[in-house]
C-alpha cells in the first residue's frame, strides 16, 4: 500500500499525540522487596539471580513500599510541575501472564502520586512547547519472556519461552501526558524532544540509569488524527516498544501517514496496541485494546497508603536541579557556540560532559571539538557511548598540553588515542609514547639542513617570493621527526634560512 | 509421666524450666499421641520426624546451662497456611502437594526462637475457605468429641489436635471465624488478634484485609501465652501494627487466678442473640451472661443494625480478595502443573488445565464469585457496597464500645453438625461464621472460649468476647475470668470433658 506523504496527511489532518514514558528507578533494591534492582547498574545479572520470595510471587510473600522509591517518584514529579498528592494508593491491576508472577500488577491506579503538571519541551528551532502532563503513578515492572524456537522469536510458532523475573518488581514510575493538540507538522519532533527532556530531568535528579537501550527509559506513542476544523478526537493507535529517540519521531511520522492514508481511503481506524519494528520503520498491529480489557482494580490490601510528610516533600523539591530547558539556556548563553553545534551536542547526547569538561578547565569550543570529533567518531566505531571512552578531565588535561604547545593537534590525537586505551593521563601518554613536539631548534635546524640538501632549489624559490615552496621542505622535516614538530616553528626557522 | 499430653501449656512449661521433663520426652508423648489417636482425628496433614532433633537440641542448651526462652520444649502444631522451610505446606490444596518454601513465615520464625518444636502441619479447609475442614484437599478432620461430626473450619485440624491433647498449643488464622468456630465445636480456645497484631508474612493469603494469625490452645492462659510468642510489628507485613504489646499472659494468669467482673460492662448484641440460634447454644450463651452478672459484671443490649449485613459483604470482600490472591496458582514457578495432552498448547491452555485439577469445588466458586465482584460495571454494586457496609459495621462497634467494654456472643449459631451435612449447601455453610464475621470486618479482636456443652447434644458451645481494637489483652482478661468462673460453677473444664477418640460423649442422646 502506498502511504500519503506525511505533507499531505498534515494538510489534511491535525494530529494528537499522547505519551506514556515508564521510567526504572535505580534505587539499590526493587519496588516492593529487599531484592537487587538491575536497574540500579549496567552490571548484567545471570538470568532469575535478582530475586526473592516476593519478585517470584510465592505464597505467603508481602509486598513493602520502597522508602527511596517514593523519594525518587516525589522528585521526579514535583520537577513535572507536578502537585504531590497528601495521600495515594496502590491498587492491583489482575490479568494472566508468565512475566507477572502474581498475576496481578500492584500499580497506582485511581490515586497517582503526582498529577497536574507541566514540562517546557525545547524544540531544534529553540522555541518551546509545554507539554501538559496528566499524572506520575508508581507500579512494578514485569519479568522477562524469551521465546525460543520458531522463527521470529515470537510467542507464535515458539516451542517453549523462559521467564527471566530479575526485572519483575523493579520500581517504575509512568509519567502520562494530556493529548497534546496543535503541535501540527511538529508532533514528531515534539513527542521526540519530550521523550529527551524527560530524560534530561530524570539524568539530573540521578533517579534512574536512563539508558533507552537498556530499556531504563520506554515510551509509548498515542497518535490519533482529526480533520481540520474539527476538535473532536480521532481513534488512536498506541504503539509501544519504541526505545531510541529517533524512533520515536519516526514513528509517529509512519503512524500519521499510515492513518490518514486509512482515512483517505475510507476505511476507520481500529484501536489497538501496535508494535514498532525499527528495521522495516513500520508498526504493526498487536492485540486490540478496547474499553473493554477488564483489569479488575480493586485497592490493594497488602499496603497502606502512601502518604509523605508535606515536610519531607518540601525538603524535595527544595533540592531539585535546575529544569533542562534552563539549563540548555543557561550553557548556549555561557558557551557561545554556533547554533548548529549546541544543537548536535544536545542530538548526540554530549552537553552533560562537555559541561563537566568546561568546569574541569577547557574552553566550550575545544570541548565540543573533542566530544562532537575525535570521541564521537571512535565512539561509533567501537558502537560504545563516547562518555564511556574518556573522562571530562582527561580530556581538559589533554587541551591543556595542547594550549601549552606541548603536543600540536595531529600528536593531540594520538595521545588521546594513548588515553582511550588506558595508558593513563595525557603527560603520562605524551611521556611515555615520545610524543612532545620538538621544539629544540638545534634538532629542527639539522633535519630542516637535511631537507634542504636534497632539496637546493627550495631556498631560491622562496628567496624569489614563492614561500609556498617551504612546504616540501616543512613536510619532509615533519616526516623525518615522526610529526613530533612544531610546524610553526619549522617554517620559521626555513624563512630564516632562506633569508641569512 | 504417661498423661504428659494431658497437661497444659503452662504446666509443661514448669516442668520443662525445672528439668522434670526434658524437652525430648514431652515431644515423644505427644508425638506418641499423635500416632495412636490421628488416624481417627485426622488433625494433621504432615508430622514433624525431625521434631525430636529439634527436642534434643533445647534439651543440650538447657543442659549446658544456656539461657532459653520460657517457651523452649514446648510443642505446638502449625496450620498448614503458614511457610515452614522444614516441612510442605500446602494450605489444604492439592495444587501445592509437596512444596517446601524457600522461607519461614514470620510468625514460624518468632516460634523457633521461642525454642518451641513443631510437632507438624495441620489439615485445614482448602485456602482456608470453609467452616468444616471437609473441603480440604487430603481428606476432612474428625471432631474429637464425635468422630462422625466436624471439627469446625477452617482450622479443624489445629482446634482438633488441641481437643485430642494431640499438642498443647496449635497456630491457626482466621479470616471470618477460621480461628474461633472451630474452638467453639471442640471445647477449646481461639483468638483472633487485632487485625495487624500479627504479622502475616509468610501466610498464604487468602483475603489479605481480613486474614489474621492466631493462637489455639485448650485454655485462656495457654492461649495467651503462644499469643505473646507470635504477636508484635514486622516490617515484611506493611499492615503490621508498630507499637509494642503487653503481655497478654499476664494478664490471663492473673485474671485466672482471682476473677473479678465488678464493673465490666458487658454488651450483648440483639443482632446476634436470635432465634436462628440453635437452642442449648442460646441456653449456655445466656448462663454465662448471668454467670458474668452474678459476679459483677453490668449487661448492657447492644444495637449493632448493620450486623444483619455482615456475612453477605464479607461474602463479596473475601472472594474478590481471594480471587487475585490465588491467582498465583498458575504452574509457572511452583505447585502442580497439569499439561493438556491434546496437540499445539498454550500456556493459557497449562494454566487454566492446572487450575481446573489443582482447585476443589469451594475454591472455584469463591474465584469465580470474586472476579464476578470485581469486574468492570459490577465493582460498585458489589464491591464498592461491600466496603461502604464494612465502614458501617466498624461505626457500630465505635458506637457499641462507647458504653460497654466487651461484646459478647455465642461463637457459632450451632455446635458442631454431622460430616456433610452442609457441604453441599453453601449458604448453610456460610452462616456459620454469622457472629464472628464482623471482627474481621472490623479488624477487632475476638476470643472464643468454651461455655459448657449443649443439653441436647453433649457438645461443646463457645461463647465470643470482642474487644475493641488493640484491646487483645481485655480479651485475656475477661476470657480468663469467665473460664475460671465456669470452671468453678461446672467442677470441670470443658476441654477435659472430651472423650477418648471413638468412645462414646457422656450426656450424648441417641
Amino acid at each position: 500500500m502506498n502511504l500519503v506523504s506525511v505533507e499531505e496527511a498534515l494538510e489534511q489532518f491535525d494530529p494528537v499525540i499522547g505519551l506514556e514514558v515508564h521510567v526504572e528507578l535505580n534505587t539499590q533494591t526493587k519496588m516492593f522487596s529487599p531484592a537487587p534492582n538491575p536497574a540500579a547498574s549496567l552490571e548484567d545479572y545471570a538470568p532469575n539471580t535478582a530475586i526473592s520470595p516476593v519478585c517470584l510471587g510465592l505464597p505467603g510473600s508481602l509486598p513493602v513500599v520502597n522508602h527511596d522509591a517514593v523519594r525518587s517518584s516525589i522528585a521526579l514529579g514535583l520537577a513535572l510541575g507536578c502537585e504531590i498528592a497528601p495521600s495515594s494508593r496502590f491498587a492491583r491491576k489482575n490479568y494472566f501472564y508468565p512475566d507477572l508472577a502474581k498475576n496481578y500488577q500492584i500499580s497506582q491506579y485511581d490515586e497517582p502520586i503526582a498529577h497536574d503538571g507541566q514540562v517546557e519541551v525545547e524544540l531544534d528551532d529553540q522555541t518551546l512547547w509545554t507539554v501538559e502532563i496528566e499524572r506520575a503513578h508508581m507500579e512494578e515492572d514485569a519479568g522477562k519472556l524469551t521465546h525460543v524456537g520458531g522463527q521470529t522469536g515470537r510467542i507464535q510458532g515458539a516451542e517453549y519461552s523462559l521467564v527471566d523475573y530479575n526485572r519483575a518488581g523493579v520500581p517504575l514510575v509512568e509519567i502520562v501526558t494530556r493529548p497534546i493538540v496543535g503541535s501540527g507538522e511538529k508532533a514528531p519532533q515534539l513527542a521526540r524532544a519530550y521523550v529527551q527532556t524527560i530524560r534530561d530531568i530524570v539524568l539530573g535528579l540521578g533517579v534512574s540509569q536512563a539508558r533507552m537501550e537498556r530499556g531504563n527509559l520506554r515510551c509509548d506513542a498515542n497518535v490519533s488524527l482529526m480533520p481540520k476544523g474539527s476538535d473532536t478526537f480521532g481513534t488512536r493507535s498506541e504503539t509501544k516498544n519504541v526505545n531510541s529517540f529517533r524512533s520515536i519521531e519516526r514513528a509517529v511520522i509512519y503512524e500519521i501517514r499510515r492513518q490518514a492514508t486509512l482515512l483517505r481511503d475510507g476505511k476507520t481506524i481500529v484501536q489497538e496496541t501496535r508494535h514498532w519494528h525499527e528495521d522495516t520503520g513500520k508498526t504493526s498491529p498487536g492485540r486490540p485494546k478496547s474499553d473493554a480489557d477488564d483489569y479488575r482494580y480493586f485497592p490493594e490490601p497488602d499496603l497502606l497508603p502512601v502518604t509523605p510528610d508535606p515536610e519531607w516533600v518540601e525538603s524535595i523539591r527544595a533540592e531539585l536541579p535546575e529544569a533542562p530547558v534552563t539549563r540548555r539556556r543557561r550553557l548556549r548563553e555561557a558557551w557561545q557556540l554556533a547554533d548548529t553545534d549546541f544543537q548536535a551536542l544536545i542530538n548526540a547526547d554530549l552537553l552533560t560532559v562537555v559541561e563537566q569538561t568546561v568546569a574541569a578547565g577547557c574552553s566550550p569550543a575545544s570541548a565540543k571539538k573533542w566530544w562532537l570529533g575525535e570521541l564521537s567518531r571512535m565512539a561509533n566505531e567501537q558502537g560504545v557511548p563516547a562518555e564511556s571512552l574518556a573522562t571530562p578531565e582527561q580530556v581538559a588535561d589533554l587541551e591543556s598540553e595542547v594550549v601549552a604547545g606541548t603536543v600540536n593537534d595531529k600528536l593531540a590525537r594520538e595521545v588521546l588515542l594513548g588515553i582511550v586505551a588506558g595508558e593513563g593521563s595525557a603527560a603520562e601518554v605524551i611521556a611515555a609514547r615520545g610524543l612532545a613536539v620538538v621544539s629544540d631548534d638545534g634538532a629542527l635546524i639539522a633535519a630542516i639542513d637535511e631537507a634542504l640538501a636534497a632539496q637546493p632549489d627550495v631556498l631560491d624559490k622562496i628567496r624569489d617570493g614563492k614561500v609556498q615552496a617551504a612546504g616540501a621542505i616543512i613536510g619532509q622535516v615533519m616526516k623525518s621527526m615522526g610529526g613530533g614538530a612544531d610546524a610553526q616553528r619549522v617554517r620559521e626557522l626555513i624563512l630564516e634560512r632562506a633569508q641569512g | 509421666m504417661s498423661e504428659l499430653h494431658r497437661l497444659s501449656a503452662v504446666d509443661l512449661q514448669g516442668l520443662l524450666a525445672s528439668r522434670e521433663v526434658s524437652a525430648r520426652e514431652v515431644t515423644d508423648a505427644f508425638l506418641a499421641r499423635i500416632d495412636q489417636v490421628d488416624g481417627a482425628v485426622h488433625s494433621f496433614l504432615h508430622v514433624n520426624q525431625a521434631a525430636r532433633d529439634t527436642a534434643d537440641a533445647i534439651d543440650q542448651k538447657r543442659q549446658a546451662g544456656e539461657d532459653l526462652p520460657a517457651t523452649a520444649g514446648l510443642p505446638l502444631a502449625v496450620k498448614d497456611v503458614l511457610c515452614t522451610m522444614d516441612m510442605p505446606t500446602t494450605s489444604g490444596s492439592r495444587i501445592l502437594e509437596g512444596w517446601v518454601p524457600p522461607y519461614d513465615a514470620t510468625v514460624v520464625k518468632k516460634y523457633r526462637e521461642a525454642g518451641m518444636v513443631a510437632l507438624g502441619k495441620t489439615n485445614m479447609d482448602e485456602f482456608a475457605m470453609g467452616s468444616s475442614t471437609e473441603h480440604s484437599g487430603y481428606g476432612p478432620t474428625k471432631n474429637p468429641w464425635d468422630l462422625e461430626r466436624v471439627p469446625g473450619g477452617s482450622g479443624g485440624g489445629s482446634a482438633a489436635a488441641v481437643s485430642a491433647f494431640e499438642a498443647p498449643l496449635a497456630l491457626g488464622s482466621d479470616t471470618g471465624g477460621s480461628i474461633r468456630q472451630p474452638a467453639a465445636l471442640t471445647g477449646t480456645v481461639g483468638m483472633k488478634p487485632t487485625y495487624g497484631g500479627v504479622s502475616r508474612y509468610g501466610v498464604i493469603a487468602l483475603a489479605s484485609s481480613l486474614d489474621q494469625v492466631g493462637p489455639v490452645a485448650r485454655t485462656v492462659v495457654d492461649t495467651a501465652l503462644l499469643h505473646d510468642v507470635i504477636a508484635g510489628y514486622d516490617r515484611h507485613d506493611s499492615t503490621s501494627i508498630p507499637d509494642p504489646w503487653p503481655s497478654m499472659a499476664e494478664a490471663a494468669l492473673a485474671a485466672s487466678a482471682s476473677p473479678n467482673l465488678k464493673g465490666l460492662k458487658i454488651g450483648r448484641v440483639v443482632q446476634l442473640d436470635t432465634d436462628g440460634f440453635q437452642p442449648g447454644v442460646r441456653q449456655r450463651f445466656t448462663q454465662m451472661l448471668e454467670l458474668a452478672e452474678q459476679h459483677g459484671a453490668e449487661i448492657v443490649d447492644i444495637e449493632a443494625p448493620h450486623f444483619d449485613y455482615a456475612v453477605a459483604a464479607y461474602y463479596l470482600i473475601l472472594p474478590a480478595e481471594a480471587s487475585s490472591n490465588l491467582a498465583k496458582y498458575d504452574s509457572v514457578r511452583f505447585g502442580m502443573r497439569v499439561t493438556p495432552e491434546s496437540g499445539q498448547v498454550t500456556v493459557e491452555d497449562v494454566m487454566a488445565a492446572t487450575r481446573e485439577a489443582g482447585f476443589g469445588d469451594e475454591v472455584k466458586r469463591r474465584i469465580i464469585l470474586g472476579t464476578y465482584a470485581l469486574s468492570a460495571g459490577y465493582y460498585d454494586a458489589y464491591y464498592g457496597s461491600a466496603q461502604q457496609v464494612r465502614t458501617l459495621i466498624q461505626r457500630d462497634f465505635q458506637k457499641a464500645f462507647e458504653s460497654v467494654d466487651v461484646l459478647l456472643t455465642p461463637s457459632a449459631p450451632t455446635t458442631a453438625f454431622r460430616l456433610g451435612e452442609q457441604l453441599d449447601d453453601p449458604l448453610a455453610m456460610y452462616a456459620n461464621d454469622l457472629t464472628t464475621i464482623p471482627a474481621n470486618l472490623a479488624g477487632v479482636p475476638g476470643l472464643s472460649l468454651p461455655a459448657g456443652l449443649a443439653p441436647e447434644d453433649g457438645l461443646p458451645v463457645g461463647v465470643q468476647v470482642m474487644a475493641p481494637a488493640f484491646q487483645d489483652r481485655r480479651l485475656y482478661e475477661v476470657g480468663a475470668a469467665l473460664e475460671a468462673l465456669v470452671r468453678e460453677r461446672d467442677g470441670s473444664h470443658v476441654s477435659e470433658l472430651v472423650p477418648e477418640p471413638g468412645a462414646n460423649r457422656a450426656g450424648a442422646q441417641a
